[in-house]
């Protein structure tokens, strides 16, 4: 078993040398972004020692760019930073609202949208909201670039295909067109700080007359990794999103959903609940895409 | 294990220490450096009690690595108060009794702080939210916020 190591690489190619390096040796490596979730794992259920690699201080995980056609949101930047760029959260609100129900004002102001991806937890609040978005992950590889789809990023329960000399640089997201939005909306049984008993995205574009074109429904803590719902999808295209097809896609969202009964809630009512989210959701992008 | 080198400013002090790589910045300030205004509650994110200012952001000194602070600036509880006296906050945190045991109270000085740094005109709601991730088990909490709320008055007028 190795030591405890820390590594604060200031540039791309040193952070995958430290990463290859640290394997030759034998020891155990862990990628450091916001630290919530992997200081608090790594006091508790994993002890074992391990040299931390702080993605912090390299350009590329701090790029923040809003282009033409193509959003970029790096690793290492805090949802409380991207909660303050007016211009992010009108163009994705429902992933931005997402990333800012998670934790504190403590907690957003480390915490990164790349790292709640990475933790891979059923219930993380920014997936189903980087899936309706149509987010792709970017990876730097020793060989090179590769890029994964966020819904096919998270492979199981805290997994994902995320190899040990990988780095998750950032997320891509198509700039949103005219008349489309996202919302994201999560049940839990406060107002703050608790992890989503059910949660449901939907991003969806209208044509100038209020039909919608396209749907992207995502539901999250109801199945091991998030589900992209295209049932919920169809009952909403080709609809002015109203009352009826807000309906079928909730029912569909309810049939997709298999979760398991434990302290925060039962199968029944997960299923239940996913529903009613998926309504008010797409209730709130449809009127967002119509403003 | 080969300890680290950090060098950091708190509260406008340049410091230097010497961690373990997997030392808390919590940790660092209370045993290496001797301030122990920053309390520890959960050491997991929860509880705000380890509310510090990292290069002017909200965090919980549980959750950053010393290693994590070199080059950056570090607030807590101890830079504060102005020369002269209490900070206006500390001073209605004892007028409105927001305080029972105190464990909490350097946490939500700290997080209050910033709030009214960044706006000086919070309404209630809006103080609630962002003190959400300061937990408090003897006040009940009402109290803190009126403190708050009254800190921001006289902030107002003082400007």
């Amino acid at each position: 078993m190795g030591d405890y190591a820390y590594a604060a690489p200031t540039s791309l190619e040193e952070a995958l040398s430290v990463l290859e390096s640290q394997a030759n040796d034998g020891q155990r490596t862990q990628i450091l972004a916001g630290g919530t979730d992997v200081l608090v794992q790594m006091r508790s259920v994993d002890k074992e020692p391990r040299t931390l690699v702080d993605i912090k201080h390299i350009a590329e995980t701090n790029e923040l760019s809003i282009g033409a056609d193509e959003i970029f949101i790096g690793a290492a930047i805090p949802s409380a930073a991207l909660n303050e760029n007016d211009e992010l959260k009108g163009l994705l609100p429902g992933l931005i609202e997402a990333a800012d129900l998670i934790g504190s004002t403590q907690i957003q102001g480390r915490a990164t949208i790349g790292g709640n991806l990475c933790n891979s937890s059923p219930a993380g609040d920014t997936i189903p909201a980087l899936v309706v978005v149509s987010a792709v992950c970017v990876i730097a590889s020793p060989g090179g670039s590769r890029e994964v789809a966020v819904g096919d990023f998270v492979t199981g329960v805290g997994q994902n295909c995320l190899a040990s000399n990988e780095i998750l640089l950032g997320l891509k997201i198509p700039r949103p067109r005219n008349n489309s939005a996202d919302a994201y909306l999560r049940f839990i049984p406060r107002t703050e700080m608790d992890i989503a008993v059910a949660g449901a995205g939907v991003a969806l574009t209208l044509d100038d007359g209020g039909t919608c074109t396209s749907a992207r429904v995502a539901i999250g803590a109801v199945a091991p990794t998030v589900r992209l719902v295209e049932a919920a999808s169809a009952a909403l295209v080709g609809t002015k999103v109203d009352d009826d097809a807000l309906s079928a896609a909730s029912a569909a969202c309810s049939d997709a959903a298999s979760p398991i009964t434990d302290k925060r809630g039962t199968v029944e009512y997960r299923k239940k609940v996913v529903g009613v989210l998926c309504k008010r959701a797409g209730g709130i992008a449809r009127d967002r895409a119509s403003s | 294990m080969s300890k680290l080198h950090v060098t950091t400013s708190v509260n406008g002090q340049p410091e230097e220490v010497l961690c373990e790589p997997h030392q808390s910045l919590l940790d660092v300030l209370r045993d290496e450096l001797g301030l122990t205004g920053t309390k520890e509650g959960c050491s997991t994110g929860d509880c705000g009690a380890c509310s510090v200012t990292l290069d002017g952001r909200l965090v919980c000194s549980c959750l950053v690595l010393a290693a994590e602070a070199e080059g950056k600036e570090v607030g807590t509880i101890e830079g504060v108060a102005n020369p002269d006296g209490l900070h206006v906050l500390q001073q209605k945190f004892l007028e409105h009794a927001a305080l029972q045991c105190g464990i909490c109270t350097p946490g939500f000085i700290v997080a209050a702080k910033v709030l009214l740094e960044r706006d000086p005109n919070p309404d209630e709601t809006t103080i609630r939210y962002w003190l959400a991730g300061n937990l408090c088990r003897c006040t009940g909490y009402d109290k803190i916020i009126r403190a708050v709320q009254d800190a921001a008055t006289e902030l107002a007028h003082e400007a």
